[in-house]
């Protein structure tokens, strides 16, 4: 039995049927191809699903798709604005990404880290990421990139 | 938005990665972002049991559900007649190489081990019709601990293994090494576990088979740092489709780190499964399945020793080891603990006299296979742990052991007791460079007074070499690889002027589309931004052997400049005879060709390109086209080294380990990219200091995998872990044609035998000389009160 969703996706108007089991992250990687959106665990630990919804960072496997109804979601796909965000930006500059599966999920959570903290430290960094996982750049570059969007934004 | 257009790209520069763009803006497409018309999805029932017999499986009511298109067992697969083995890729004498299904026929070996198939028109469905699949399980005991395996009434996990051992290995000489003991002033003396670790790419196994009833064509999609190695053993081992009937084709690829190497049951699976129904199948791990099936690494329990002689000098080694094998022999498997671990026995050092002795054991648990390092970090660890032991024993400082004991700068080529013959080396050298940037003197005396005040600190040092780049395909044949090791590229120059290159190598996240880039751009002097590389399918580019062991710059790369340089050498020929010249008259500088002392008349490789494209006025002999294909078998190994320093705090009140510092001084040959080389070590150290710290895979006494979710296993966040200094020094690889060596391992092989040297030496004043990784707040407590 379906039950009728309106949403706001990356500034689209979305209606749509759902399953009320459905989750938010399939909602948007399957039913409207938004594949940006990674799913790299079942336990909510991982963050790869990280969006914007109503401007807060969520994970959005975590997010049934009806809760969503009447709300904003920005992914990935719907951060740039004509040119990268500057969190994408120096995400490409600081080398913060090797195979890209938690990029979309990191950038995102990174956006919303400086959204409530636009001058973090380097631990403030760290700990306001402990919702995503990377196994790739020990995150080293991942800071760094923080640090230079900061900059960025704040300059 | 465009791409990067710096015009740099040239050797040795950090430029950044073309790759990037597509992953920031979530416009790359992963194996589970790609739908196909038609496409059904696959799940797997997996043993909830580590050992048990199958009575019997009830599908019916998982068949009868709405939406479920076939519900299959072992049964239905061996009623097609397919192989549907998993075979193993690397046979030592003697071993015991028992049957691998793709899915479990009468006993399960390990909890996650495959039973039943569910394929349904939607992902939810499938998932659901798993638990209407009813098996009448009959449990049986099960062991997970691989020395526990070997005692007499230990369950066997296959009745073909007495005493469940796989295989019974040595190296090195016993008699030469006892007498060295017999002489040894000190004996430093370990016994150690290496703790079971899973890999964790963030990025799930999938698989999309699409199997064209028609042509009797396969196309498989999926997560492989190796696409022929797949495309190979699904041919001859699981689905007896002839090889050129099959095209895998790796998307972008989420991290590996090895597990993404191995032949598994699942992409078998729904692969068989797409043939069944004619209709494009596609799998995904969930994140439990990675847990439950992903093959593990490390796994040992290992008692070692140094023989010490008066003046502190090392005269012997030796190594007892038992290794876990898991249900089932992986793909590389035996490899692991064998030929890149014993062989790594000599360290940095020179040791006259080694043996190591390894039992490969099966236990009721995910299979073990190579995870990034394979063996290299476990020989790196029980020899860094041994030295810095003898340092204790012997009173003599660890740095100062160390440096007694290198092999000397002039010693190259050195053969080692253990089979490998190392290149070159200046291991002093990488160890002075970070003793001076940590201060190591000052650091004593730091130390000293904060020990004063009831503070910890603790400093370890791990002093590091690997062999990687695999290796001459004739010596690794000879030691029961049934893989050559070679690697494959194409290098195309269009009529423009334009390249593509093709490699056989699969990247996953280390930026060869880059790198590679960069090495053309230098070899044949075009732009950066003109040259294309093209990797991971199967139906487009050479075989090749894949991405793993720290080999694609080593193997691929010099495939790639090899493969440039034959085509200079034919833009010479075609050259010489548009300019009237002699051939060994020209110059090539910057992509031009010109007559010694006369630059004004220049034929660029465009030019020249164009013209071998026309082939209107060729020279006589000299085929159209500009392009070259090379395969290059390496000469030797690569062997990079270096010097890792760890700087940890105790607390003394709760156990916890604080590491405040860790520096990196590697020895990686010839860089290519600094910055991505910088990259691939600060993963590394991450998935070091992981397992010294936090990692660990947690098995109870009934093989019950306990840490099977990320919540219960701790992939480091980043406040588990400190920004991390990176220096190097410079010793070019002297057998390949780029001098590179191999980074994407280094850091893993260095760091747990720095963090864990750094906690004992912390809490040396407790007369603590060992704790076993994940060295957590808890061990450490206890071992201090």
């Amino acid at each position: 039995m379906g039950i009728s969703i309106e949403l706001e996706v990356n500034g689209a108007s979305v209606s749509k049927e759902v399953e009320p089991r459905l989750l938010l992250a399939h909602l948007l990687r399957e039913e409207l191809g938004l594949t940006g959106t990674k799913i790299g665990c079942d336990t909510s630990q991982c963050g790869s699903c990280t969006i914007l919804l109503d401007g807060q960072a969520v994970k959005s496997c975590t997010v049934l798709a009806v809760q969503a109804d009447g709300s904003e979601v920005t992914t990935i796909e719907g951060l740039a604005d004509g040119e990268y965000h500057p969190m994408q930006q120096a995400f490409w500059d600081n080398h913060g990404l090797q195979c890209g599966f938690c990029t979309p999920g990191m950038i995102i959570s990174c956006v919303d880290l400086l959204k409530s903290n636009p001058a973090p430290s380097e631990d403030e960094i760290r700990h306001g990421l402990e919702g995503n996982l990377c196994r790739c750049t020990g995150y080293h570059n991942i800071v760094r990139a923080v640090q230079s969007a900061a900059e960025t934004m704040n300059g | 938005m465009a791409g990067e257009s710096n015009g740099a790209g040239v050797f040795g520069s950090s430029i950044r990665r073309r790759e990037d763009p597509e992953l920031i803006t979530g416009h790359a497409k992963y194996t589970d972002d790609l739908k196909l018309s038609g496409m059904v999805y696959c799940t797997i029932l997996r043993s909830d049991y580590a050992h048990a017999k199958i009575n019997g499986i009830d599908t019916s009511e998982a068949e009868a559900l709405d939406g479920v298109i076939a519900v299959y067992t072992a049964k239905d697969i061996e009623a097609t007649g397919v192989p549907g083995g998993i075979p193993v890729g690397w046979l030592l004498p003697d071993m015991k190489i028992p049957e691998h299904y793709m899915l479990a026929k009468d006993t399960t070996r390990y909890v996650g081990d495959g039973v039943a198939i569910v394929v349904a028109e939607d992902q939810y469905t499938a998932h659901d019709a798993l638990d209407l699949i009813y098996v009448d399980y009959d449990p049986r005991d099960g062991v997970a601990n691989p020395k526990k395996a070997t005692e007499d009434g230990s369950p066997l996990v296959h009745d073909e293994a007495p005493n469940n051992i796989a295989f019974d290995w040595e190296i090195g000489d016993k008699e030469q090494t006892d007498a060295a003991f017999a002489n040894a002033a000190h004996v430093a003396s370990l016994d150690i576990v290496n703790n079971r670790l899973i890999p964790n790419a963030m990025e799930p196994r999938a698989a999309l088979a699409d199997y064209n009833s028609i042509t009797g064509e396969l196309t498989l999609y999926m997560t492989t740092q190796n696409p022929h190695i797949h495309r190979l053993l699904m041919s001859l081992a699981s689905l007896g489709l002839p090889e050129h009937k099959i095209r895998v084709i790796a998307p972008e690829v989420g991290g590996g780190f090895g597990s993404k190497i191995h032949h598994y049951a699942d992409e078998a699976i729904a692969s068989w499964a797409s043939m069944q129904i004619g209709r494009p199948v596609k799998w995904t791990a969930t994140r439990t399945e990675t847990y439950l099936t992903d093959a593990h690494g490390r796994d040992h329990v290992t008692h070692g020793e140094l023989a010490v002689d008066a003046d502190g000098r090392f005269i012997g080694l030796r190594v007892d080891t038992y290794a876990a094998m898991g249900a089932y022999l992986s793909t590389f498997a035996p490899a692991v603990p064998t030929y890149l671990y014993g062989t790594l026995m000599s360290g940095e050092y020179d040791l006259p006299a080694i043996h190591c002795h390894v039992f490969g054991v099966f236990t009721h648990t995910v299979p073990v296979d190579a995870y990034r390092g394979a063996g290299r970090p476990e020989a790196t660890y029980i020899v860094e742990r041994l030295v810095d032991e003898a340092a204790r024993v012997t009173g003599i400082d660890p740095a100062e052991i160390r440096r007694r004991n290198f092999i000397s700068p002039d010693a190259f080529p050195y053969q080692t007791q253990v089979a490998l013959e190392y290149d070159s080396g200046n291991y002093e050298g990488a160890l002075d460079k970070a003793l001076e940037a940590v201060a190591y003197d000052d650091f004593r005396k730091e130390q000293a007074a904060a020990r004063e005040e009831g503070k910890y600190l603790g400093i370890g040092l791990s002093t590091y070499i690997e062999a990687c780049g695999l290796a001459p395909s004739a010596v690794v044949g000879s030691l029961g690889a049934q893989a050559g090791q070679w690697e494959s590229a194409v290098v195309r120059v269009h009529a423009t002027g334009k390249v593509t290159v093709y490699s056989g190598c699969s990247g996953h996240g280390q930026g060869h589309e880059t790198t590679f880039a960069q090495i053309v751009a230098s070899a044949l002097g075009v732009p950066y931004e003109d040259i294309d590389v093209i990797e991971g399918d199967s139906g487009v580019m050479p075989h090749g052997w894949g991405t793993y062991g720290s080999r694609s710059a080593a193997t691929g790369g010099s495939a790639i400049a090899s493969a440039a340089e034959k085509v200079v050498d034919k833009a010479r020929t075609i050259a010489a005879h548009l300019l009237e010249a002699a051939e060994e008259d020209l110059e090539f500088e910057d992509g031009n060709f010109f007559v010694k002392g006369s630059p004004d008349q220049v034929q660029s490789l465009p030019d020249v390109a164009l013209q071998a494209y026309l082939a209107h006025n060729l020279p006589k002999g000299i085929e159209p086209a500009l392009e070259a294909t090379s395969f290059y078998d390496p000469a030797n190994f690569v062997f990079p080294f270096g010097t890792h320093i760890a700087i940890v705090e105790v607390c003394a009140s709760t156990g916890q380990v604080d590491l405040k510092r860790y520096l990196a001084v590697d020895d990686v040959g010839n860089v290519i990219n600094p910055m991505i080389v910088d990259g691939q070590v600060h993963g590394g150290i991450a998935q070091g200091v992981g397992q010294s710290l936090y990692e660990t895979a947690v098995y109870d006494e009934g093989a019950n995998l306990l840490s099977g979710t990320m919540l219960d296993y701790a992939v480091p966040k980043a406040h588990f872990l400190p920004s991390f200094e990176t220096d190097r020094t410079v010793t070019p690889c002297p057998h390949n044609p780029l001098g590179v060596k191999g980074v994407g391992e280094a850091g893993t092989i260095a760091s747990p035998a720095a963090v864990v040297n750094a906690v004992v030496d912390a809490l040396s004043p407790f007369g603590v000389n060992h704790i076993d990784m994940p060295v957590t707040s808890e061990k450490v407590w206890n071992a201090m009160n």
